[in-house]
């Protein structure tokens, strides 16, 4: 559609204004909850042992940011967080695009997918703390073992969703097989292993650090340290910290993950956005 | 034009694809299960062959360790007394408190713009939160008790009902609740016919999602410091070294979450009919 220029302009600028507002009442709300957090923690309503002021929190969280060890644990989740995730990629992303090629393979798989899945990962944790020793291969395996589904289920899903009209269309033109993959399958199924990637990513996060919040203390990692913190008697604020740094962590992970999608498939948001 | 004897075709044609369907679904479950079942007992190496006992062990432990129980107890052991049954109370207790909470306050939000602004950065960073980081701090507070894995499990599952309903109460087609408005119905008379109608579908969808990470945040809550349930059982079962018995409670586990997951699905096509056959008419 061709929208004049001159009509674009100002509803642009309105829509950074009403951004700009939504900011401000974002961030309102959450001076209000952090305002609440010190207003409970210095009632003492509940010990300010067990529930530290919102200050006391952040300057926690300040100084951990900065600090050498806490950031190894990081660095030792975000690895294990990583390679998990890849490992998740290089099994389901080959297997989901020949299931969901073949319409045979596709409904044996899906049968198989609604078994397995239902399986928590965290349920497997003690079986793989007796298998395997090592503390990061464990929390590779499982967080793998995690993302697979969304990932595998997402691009069934988008190999399905291949446009058979283009498909026949390459072919009819005389496209080798492999450029029908290039040009036809990547771009259609692409979008979709991304979504699969951002919701596999956030779970396989949430089982790394679970896996070491469970598996016991000892060990490197941020859910080490926060079991590690609980069992200190004054270590409830490092505990806080450490979520309140967990959660800033998981949002970071998500927000780049779906910029990131947003920007690399802009046209399939677009149609989407226009279909819906 | 469509004759009640196209109709009747359709209707057995539906019923044969349903079937065809059951069909498949279980010889490729069972073809699964015979390949396990050859590469535990064959194909293992020696070293791992203790921790990966055949299927049909597992089975034997299932229904020895849970379900070979007298009939005045549904068939459930004391073991499936004391270890199941407290963790699906704990289960559907949690859940149904997030979607009590979740889906009114979801609503409300999503039909206000303003109050959405508001607390939109909370709840996303809330969500970013994985809940299990949380078991210490509701330690703290609750110690090791039921509540303290409830809070857990509430806190971990209510984002997606949340988020799932303040979407769905986004998406009220603008022009219903014009229409709404010129027959002068009342606020909590559009607020049930059609805001709640319109949300409906995606505040399913939310609860679909919470049903399954409600079991994960119940498995998770109980394998630390808990003294029933099937987490607990599980970790139990680790440190006597019973491999069959852990593998009977992981795959109870697996049936828990899929009977869990065909039973909401059927009530959601019964609440949801209404909107299924509009979209088949279309």
């Amino acid at each position: 559609m061709n929208t004049p220029v001159a009509v674009v302009r100002p509803f642009r600028r309105l829509r950074a204004r009403g951004a700009g507002r939504r900011l401000l009442r974002g961030l309102v709300g959450v001076v209000v909850v952090l305002l609440l957090g010190e207003l409970v923690g210095r009632a003492g309503l509940v010990d300010r042992s067990f529930l530290p002021p919102s200050s006391t929190v952040l300057a926690h969280a300040g100084r951990l940011v900065t600090d050498g060890g806490f950031l190894g644990d990081v660095a030792f989740t975000l690895g294990a967080w990583a390679s998990g995730l890849l490992v998740a990629c290089v099994i389901a992303v080959p297997a989901g695009v020949l299931f969901g090629s073949v319409p045979v393979v596709d409904s044996a798989a899906r049968v198989l997918v609604e078994f397995l899945r239902p399986i928590p990962a965290v349920a497997l944790v003690p079986l793989v703390l007796l298998i395997v020793a090592d503390q990061g291969e464990m929390e590779r395996v499982l967080a793998a073992y995690a993302a697979i589904w969304p990932i595998l289920i997402n691009t069934i899903y988008g190999a399905g969703d291949v446009d058979p009209l283009a498909r026949d269309m390459a072919r009819c033109f005389g496209l080798s097989r492999l450029a029908i993959l290039v040009r036809v399958w990547l771009p259609s199924v692409a979008p979709f292993v991304a979504t699969g990637v951002r919701l596999g990513s956030s779970v396989a996060l949430i089982v790394t650090i679970s896996t070491e919040l469970i598996s016991g203390g000892g060990g490197n990692g941020l859910g080490q340290f926060i079991f590690d913190a609980s069992g200190n008697p004054d270590g409830a604020a490092d505990v806080f910290a450490a979520v309140v740094v967990t959660g800033a962590l998981g949002l970071l992970l998500d927000v780049l993950l779906r910029y990131g999608e947003r920007r690399a498939f802009r046209w399939h948001f677009e149609r989407l956005e226009a279909a819906g | 034009m469509t004759t009640n004897a196209d109709l009747e075709a359709a209707g057995r044609r539906r019923v044969r694809v349903a079937l065809t369907g059951v069909a498949l679904r279980w010889s490729v479950f069972l073809a699964a299960v015979g390949l396990w079942q050859l590469v535990t007992t064959t194909l293992t190496p020696e070293d791992y062959a203790p921790y990966f006992p055949p299927p049909s062990t597992i089975a034997r432990t299932l229904y020895e360790t849970w379900f070979s129980g007298p009939v005045s107890h549904a068939f459930l052991t004391p073991n499936a007394i004391d270890h199941l049954l407290p963790s699906l109370g704990r289960l559907l207790g949690g859940w149904a408190l997030a979607a009590a909470i979740g889906i009114p306050v979801g609503v409300a939000l999503g039909r206000s713009r303003h109050a959405l602004d508001y607390v939109q950065p909370l709840i996303h960073f809330g969500r970013s939160i994985p809940a299990t980081t949380l078991i210490p701090v509701f330690i703290v507070l609750f110690k090791f008790s039921t509540a303290m894995r409830v809070s857990v499990i509430v806190f971990g599952v209510v984002w997606p009902i949340l988020l799932n309903a303040i979407d769905g109460a986004r998406r009220v087609e603008p022009a219903h609740l014009d229409i709404a408005r010129v027959f002068r119905m009342s606020r909590p008379v559009r607020l049930w016919l059609i805001v709640v109608p319109a949300a409906a579908p995606r505040i399913f969808a939310g609860l679909r999602i919470s049903l399954s990470l409600s079991i994960i945040l119940m498995v998770t809550s109980e394998l630390v410091g808990a003294t029933d349930g099937v987490g607990f059982f599980l970790s139990n079962a680790k440190k006597g070294f019973e491999l069959p018995e852990m593998w009977s409670a992981i795959v109870l586990l697996g049936i828990v979450g899929y009977l869990l997951n065909t039973a909401l699905l059927a009530v959601e096509r019964r609440v949801l009919g209404w909107q299924f056959n509009a979209e088949e008419v279309r």
